[in-house]
């Protein structure tokens, strides 16, 4: 059946283009996890069958620019169950679970339910993440919620500029932010953090990315 | 200024207002102050969890939440100052209240139960249900100053949260009640960037600029936001010509309830508020 794939095409010998669209987005139907909508649906306890695909999420999304299928998209292909093109793709990373979609969807489809799902499905199958630089600084974040109970922001941003090597960018600005003293020097900390500790071991287990 | 008995809070900060924005803190403890609300801080509270956690792991996430819902008193509401965590720590309280199950493994896992009858309570809505008849007779009246409120997008009516508090619209009421004058035709509700803004700042300033451009074009003064986040990226992430000074919802209402210490928080805005506030005649 793949080769269906290569299948000659020849826009200018006057086949429509539509043919030429469908042999290189070909879906083949043996791909397809026919199980992967009903495991979607069930962690994020909402119902995405009732996308109609009005587009509604995608219309209202502050940040489709940056990402590279739309929202309803991502619930197409998530209802064929294009698993790995789903779990790949930069959306689900960009989302920043802002609930403007989900507000606004007249399906009352939980969305940003649906991106947090698919994210923790993409680590834990390990498949490659296209935007590392945001699952970095989420790692950090959740470092130093971790070794302090709560989030330094200071500690943050300086081991994400260490990991992603970009320290110039924003430097000015961040220097400014010191200076004005919106970032503190020193982190305060839980007391008890055998405690959070122990909420931390199994995570770290299983999905340390 | 009120003869209303004190009101008990247990009062959980978040990390942003307790690290970082310290004029929101200061602020709100001025405001606590002039309104008799005692603020008790929840005792060895941690991070809620933030959009982070709920990304990589929700159960993590809920489980952070949880731990602070447990370390909390029953008697007395808990006083949130950040949209973010009140919907995370609300979130998981609702979940808690459905869920036996879950109501039972958190107890094992963190050797407290976690209290049904817990109250969950934002400062903006302590602010409207208990603080309002102790407004009455602000020493200091806004003057109409045209402020945009910028609620942000956690306070719209997330789908965990439908059935809840609506806060929308209130900051206009709290702060025209004061002499403000209300400029909403712009865009209230839209959201920051959050985290965004330490990855991709790039997206962030695109979505920041439209905000502001919206409150030029509707000829506000300034914004008058209720997370410290937002407040932050709002304020760091304008690269229009015509910038407007971002307060705290904490911060005007302190000025307006007579505190005399804001020279401290405004040192700490990037775009500096002063001169618009000089002209109104509500600093010297």
């Amino acid at each position: 059946m793949n080769d269906r794939k290569e299948k000659p095409v020849n826009p200018e010998a006057g086949e429509p283009v539509n043919h030429r669209i469908v042999a290189e987005e070909a879906v083949f139907v043996q791909e397809l996890d026919r199980e992967f909508a009903a495991e979607v649906n069930r962690q994020s306890e909402t119902d995405l069958n009732l996308c109609y695909q009005c587009r509604t999420c995608s219309n209202g999304c502050p940040f489709v620019a940056a990402m590279d299928y739309p929202p309803n998209v991502v619930l197409r292909m998530i209802q064929y169950g294009m698993r790995r093109r789903v779990l790949e793709c930069a959306t689900i990373w960009v989302c920043v679970n802002c609930h403007t979609c989900s507000s606004q969807c007249p399906n009352n489809i939980d969305i940003a339910a649906i991106m947090n799902t698919l994210t923790k499905m993409a680590l834990e199958e390990g498949v490659p993440i296209p935007t590392q630089s945001i699952l970095d600084f989420h790692v950090q974040v959740l470092h130093s919620i971790e070794v302090y109970g709560r989030a330094h922001k200071l500690r943050i941003m300086l081991r994400h500029k260490l990991a992603s090597g970009e320290w110039f960018k924003d430097l000015d600005l961040g220097l400014k932010m010191i200076s004005k003293r919106k970032l503190d020097l020193f982190p305060s900390r839980v007391k008890n953090f055998k405690e959070i500790r122990r909420l931390f071991e199994p995570y770290w287990k299983v999905a340390k990315p | 200024m009120n003869d209303q008995p004190i009101l008990d809070f247990s009062f959980y900060p978040g990390c942003s207002v307790a690290h970082t924005a310290h004029e929101s803190s200061q602020s709100l403890m001025r405001v606590c102050q002039a309104l008799g609300f005692s603020l008790t801080e929840l005792p060895d509270w941690n991070c809620c969890g933030s959009s982070s956690a709920y990304i990589v792991d929700p159960e993590l996430g809920v489980q952070l939440s949880a731990r602070n819902l447990s370390l909390a008193d029953p008697d007395h509401p808990l006083l949130v100052m950040c949209p973010r965590c009140l919907h995370h720590l609300r979130h998981v309280h609702v979940m808690v209240k459905q869920n036996r199950d879950l109501q039972r493994t958190l107890k094992r896992r963190l050797g407290r139960p976690i209290s049904p009858d817990l109250q969950i309570i934002h400062f903006l809505e302590a602010v409207v249900r208990h603080g309002l008849p102790r407004l009455n007779g602000a020493p200091v009246s806004l003057n109409g100053l045209r402020f945009m409120p910028y609620y942000g997008c956690t306070l719209y009516r997330p789908p965990s949260l439908r059935r809840q508090y609506y806060f929308q619209a209130e900051v206009e009421n709290v702060l025209t009640a004061l002499g403000g004058e209300a400029v909403t035709r712009c865009m209230t509700s839209r959201c920051c960037g959050s985290f965004l803004s330490a990855v991709q700042p790039e997206v962030v300033t695109e979505q920041v600029n439209q905000i502001i451009a919206s409150a030029v074009a509707a000829e506000a003064e300034c914004l008058v936001t209720v997370c410290a986040m937002c407040q932050l990226n709002l304020d760091i992430r304008c690269t229009l010509k015509t910038r407007l000074p971002i307060f705290h919802f904490s911060e005007i209402l302190a000025l307006a309830l007579g505190a005399k210490d804001y020279h401290r928080w405004f040192a700490r805005h990037l775009v500096n508020p002063r001169p618009v506030l000089k002209s109104r005649g509500l600093i010297d």
